[in-house]
């Protein structure tokens, strides 16, 4: 039997993916949980419906605690202060709980492509190998025993008696005749198969803040959702850059803060060694991504960055998508640079992404046009 | 028996032992009927506050959603339930290891005593259980009838404003009484007084013209109070239930809502006393009483865990076990009276003790009479907020960090008060149900210091039109100006008033 929660929990679910209640899409907020799986840390964006209310503006109000320190001792960074819940509930392992969704990848990137309209990405190569899945989906009026569609025969089956007036409410017996039955039909779904290799650079200089990393990884979370919805065997590569590149993998790629100048060529060199070394284009779609506060050392480097750009990546790749994060302390040249020197390029992708809200319309830019 | 899940009969016996204890010190509570449920059903009846039974409602699912995800990743774990009903149910989750029960008892009874005794719950349901059970079904029935969506949509709509009602009142039946003391003209105020007198006597000692006179300028008076309501009603939940052009449905869907709104209320402002109790007491009876030599290591452990304290937050736990431990101390040594608060020497004042023993009398009392805003505004000295290290903190801009932002004990008390106050929502009550004399309901928001969050209320004034019908509005200040937001049904507009 399903329990009473259980409606409940799917009932939610179905709202926060928008199968449902339309009119509350407003209230959805991202959040996301901080969870373990064994020794790892996951992190999982989360959705939450919050009512709206009659409440104080402020969301950083602070509040009252206890604990050492002097005036001006941080405690950590600044968001919603906990919330707590009103009975008495024992918070034995007190900490911040945040709602987390427990949606496929699958799910989410399909949401994410509607929410966003993307379009389905085109795969080049000739070695286009398909795949084969059977989905149970629809009803039949015919088929093998084992697929009886039990709620629905017996549907058939009641109404069928209450027509022929043959239900009787005191002794409700429903017996199935054969044009009651009704079966579980499938379909078989043709799946393209083929390799796609994601490189994300990042710089870690000096100039990139913690706001700046978390607009990169969660931009780079839902671009890896994407391609992974449409891609069957994905790769990926985690390189970052200051002054020098390296490879690295996805925790340091988020956690490393460097300090120092920026030379983007050296991850763009390292980039190109890579796809040369490992990943024929021939047989992968390879999808580079750069994230940088646009400040590079000197336009001695940029030139450089801009050649290995035409003559080396953009060639190998379906596409090169350059996300600049505004910072503060960044110039933003590298963008206008980059504009400058391909004009009418279409595998190459800018995008300025501000702040946190523009993730979504950056994310459009990159993966709209469907290569 | 709800899920018919009885206790073992070793933890039986220790329930009936622990019992004993708690009575013996003088704990007064319904009776407590345990159930041990798996961390499923614990997450369940924790989602639905405590009750097996709720209306169908996407919300609860979402509570249920994050509590066994936390669980899962070892976040987060309800060691126990208690509701507020008679019997008492409380529930144990089977994972638990058998001293953990024992702790979870004891703090249990405490609850409970808590719930029977306090002031602030004695307007509460005690049969709560049984109503919650009635509401699920009327909801049911609704949404048969109507179906989900209609039905499911309205009560988000009540629920955007659950929070509006009187607090103050001690139950939904007193809030009522109130509010229609707003609603209905009292009548014998607008009656001209006459003296008493012997029939034959009356025409001099209330003369004719002089009794007119009065009444006209009674009722002069009266056309201009003619307002609904007369005076602001607080409760916005039971004026809309009433004077809303609702459906049947939907004004019981509303009156369903406002009802759990107040059985929850009590709960919501002695959250720092129940919790602070309830830690006292099973701290206290483990310690003197039940605990086994054996057991003294995962008690210490299980107890930390509970009273622990991240800077950053404000366990309940913590700072109520330990303001009641510095009460009942200060009153054991009569740290109290105007001898005390007229002392001024430091080394006299921390030697201060005349072996009164009047503690456990003094935190049995507060437990009656007070709620968390009272009893922080008395109990809350200077000294606990030293020794207790209590700071205030805020987000530096800068940085985008919290940061510890001052020690001063005025400051922490104020705080305190403020998030406590009302639970830290703004007063929200119905001002004109005329407004304009169109019909439009004006809202009135008292302004404290701190401006509503406009975007959000504009959304919930969506909501309070669905219900009104009619244009809605909310006088409140924002940045210094007087201002008032207007729904129209269609769109959003704000007025400067003077």
């Amino acid at each position: 039997m399903v329990s009473r929660i259980e409606r409940d929990h799917a009932r939610f679910r179905d709202i926060v993916k928008g199968k449902i209640k339309q009119n509350l899409k407003n209230y959805i907020t991202q959040g996301e949980m901080i969870g373990r799986i064994g020794k790892q840390y996951v992190s999982i964006p989360v959705p939450r419906i919050d009512l709206p209310r009659f409440r104080y503006g402020l969301p950083e109000t602070g509040g009252v605690s206890s604990g050492d320190g002097e005036v001006g001792t941080p405690l950590g960074p600044a968001g919603d202060p906990e919330e707590q819940s009103g009975q008495g509930d024992a918070g034995n392992q007190p900490g911040e709980h945040e709602l987390e969704i427990d949606i496929s990848y699958e799910e989410l990137a399909k949401m994410l492509g509607e929410e966003l309209e993307l379009p389905k990405i085109e795969p080049k190569g000739s070695s286009k190998i398909e795949a084969m899945k059977r989905v149970y989906r629809g009803v039949h009026l015919n088929g093998p025993r084992s697929l009886v569609h039990f709620k629905r025969t017996y549907k058939e089956a009641l109404k069928r008696q209450i027509a022929a007036e043959e239900y009787d409410p005191d002794d409700p017996i429903i017996i199935p005749v054969k044009k009651d039955f009704r079966y579980r039909g499938w379909k078989d779904i043709i799946q393209p198969q083929c390799n796609a290799l994601i490189i994300y650079m990042m710089d870690v200089s000096g100039s990139m803040g913690d706001e700046q990393k978390e607009i990169v990884r969660i931009e780079s979370f839902w671009i890896d959702t994407w391609l992974r919805s449409q891609y069957k065997n994905i790769e990926t590569r985690y390189i970052i850059h200051d002054a020098s590149a390296r490879m690295v993998d996805r925790e340091t790629f988020f956690r490393t803060k460097e300090s120092g100048g920026t030379l983007i060529s050296s991850a763009y060199k390292l980039c190109n060694m890579l796809i040369d070394r490992d990943f024929s284009p021939e047989e992968w779609n390879i999808y580079p991504f750069h994230f940088s506060d646009g400040d590079n050392w000197s336009s001695e480097d940029t030139k450089i960055c801009v050649e290995l750009l035409k003559n080396q990546i953009l060639p190998k790749s379906n596409l090169f998508c350059y996300g600049q994060v505004v910072s503060r302390y960044g110039s933003g040249q590298f963008i206008k640079d980059l504009k400058e020197s391909f004009n009418e390029e279409e595998k190459l992708i800018l995008s300025t992404i501000e702040n946190k809200d523009s993730i979504i319309k950056s994310i459009k830019e990159f993966l709209g046009k469907g290569k | 028996m709800i899920y018919g899940t009885a206790l073992p009969p070793e933890l039986h016996k220790v329930k009936d032992e622990i019992e004993v204890y708690a009575r013996n010190y003088g704990l007064d509570f319904f009776e407590t009927i345990f159930e041990m449920i798996n961390y499923k059903q614990i997450n369940e009846i924790a989602s639905y506050g405590g009750f097996p039974t709720r209306y169908p409602h996407w919300r609860f699912g979402m509570d249920y959603d994050r509590l066994s995800k936390s669980y899962q990743f070892g976040l987060h774990k309800i060691y126990e339930m208690v509701i507020n009903n008679d019997p008492c149910y409380a529930y144990l989750l089977n994972s638990n290891n058998f001293m953990d029960h024992k702790l979870v008892m004891a703090h249990v009874f405490a609850h409970c005593d808590f719930f029977k005794c306090n002031m602030y719950f004695s307007g509460t349901n005690r049969k709560m259980m049984d109503e919650m059970a009635n509401h699920s079904t009327k909801i049911r029935n609704y949404m048969d009838k109507h179906g989900i969506g209609v039905v499911e949509d309205f009560i988000d709509v009540c629920l955007s404003i659950e929070n509006l009602i009187d607090y103050y009142a001690m139950n939904q039946e007193e809030a009522s009484l109130l509010s229609n003391k707003s609603l209905i003209e009292d009548d014998t105020k607008n009656k001209v007084h006459k003296m008493k007198s012997k029939g034959y006597m009356d025409k001099y000692i209330n003369p004719e013209d002089f009794m007119k006179q009065q009444k006209d300028r009674l009722d002069k008076k009266k056309e201009k109070s003619k307002k609904t309501p007369i005076e602001p009603v607080k409760d916005v939940l039971y004026f809309l239930q009433e004077q809303a052009p609702l459906e049947s449905w939907q004004r019981d869907v509303l009156s369903i809502i406002r009802e759990e709104s107040y059985y929850f209320s009590p709960q919501g402002q002695t959250k720092i006393m129940n919790e602070g109790w309830a830690s006292y007491w099973h701290s206290t009876i483990m310690t003197q009483k039940a605990l086994r030599d054996s057991e003294i290591i995962d008690f210490a452990d299980h107890h930390s865990g509970t009273v622990h304290m991240r800077p950053g937050s404000l366990n309940p736990y913590k700072l109520g076990l330990e303001l009641f431990r510095h009460i009942e101390e200060r009153w054991n040594r009569g740290q109290f009276g105007k001898d005390w608060e007229e002392c001024d020497d430091y080394r006299l004042k921390r030697e201060w003790d005349k072996k009164l023993g009047l503690g456990r009398e003094k935190i049995f009392e507060i437990r009656r009479l007070y709620n968390d805003v009272t009893f922080i505004d008395t109990f809350l000295t200077p000294e606990f907020a030293a020794s207790f290290k209590l700071f205030t903190f805020d987000a530096n801009k800068r940085t985008g960090q919290w940061e510890i932002a001052s020690r001063e004990f005025k400051k922490i008390k104020d705080k305190l008060l403020f998030s406590l106050t009302n639970f830290g929502q703004p007063f929200i009550s119905v001002e004109d149900a005329n407004f304009k004399n169109r019909s439009e309901l004006l809202l009135l928001h008292r302004h404290e210091g701190f401006d509503l969050k406009i975007s959000e209320s504009r959304r919930t004034l969506e909501g309070v039109y669905k219900i009104w019908k009619r244009p809605v509005n909310v006088r409140t200040i924002v940045q210094g100006e007087k201002k008032i937001l207007t729904y129209d049904g269609k769109e959003h507009t704000d007025e400067t008033y003077e």
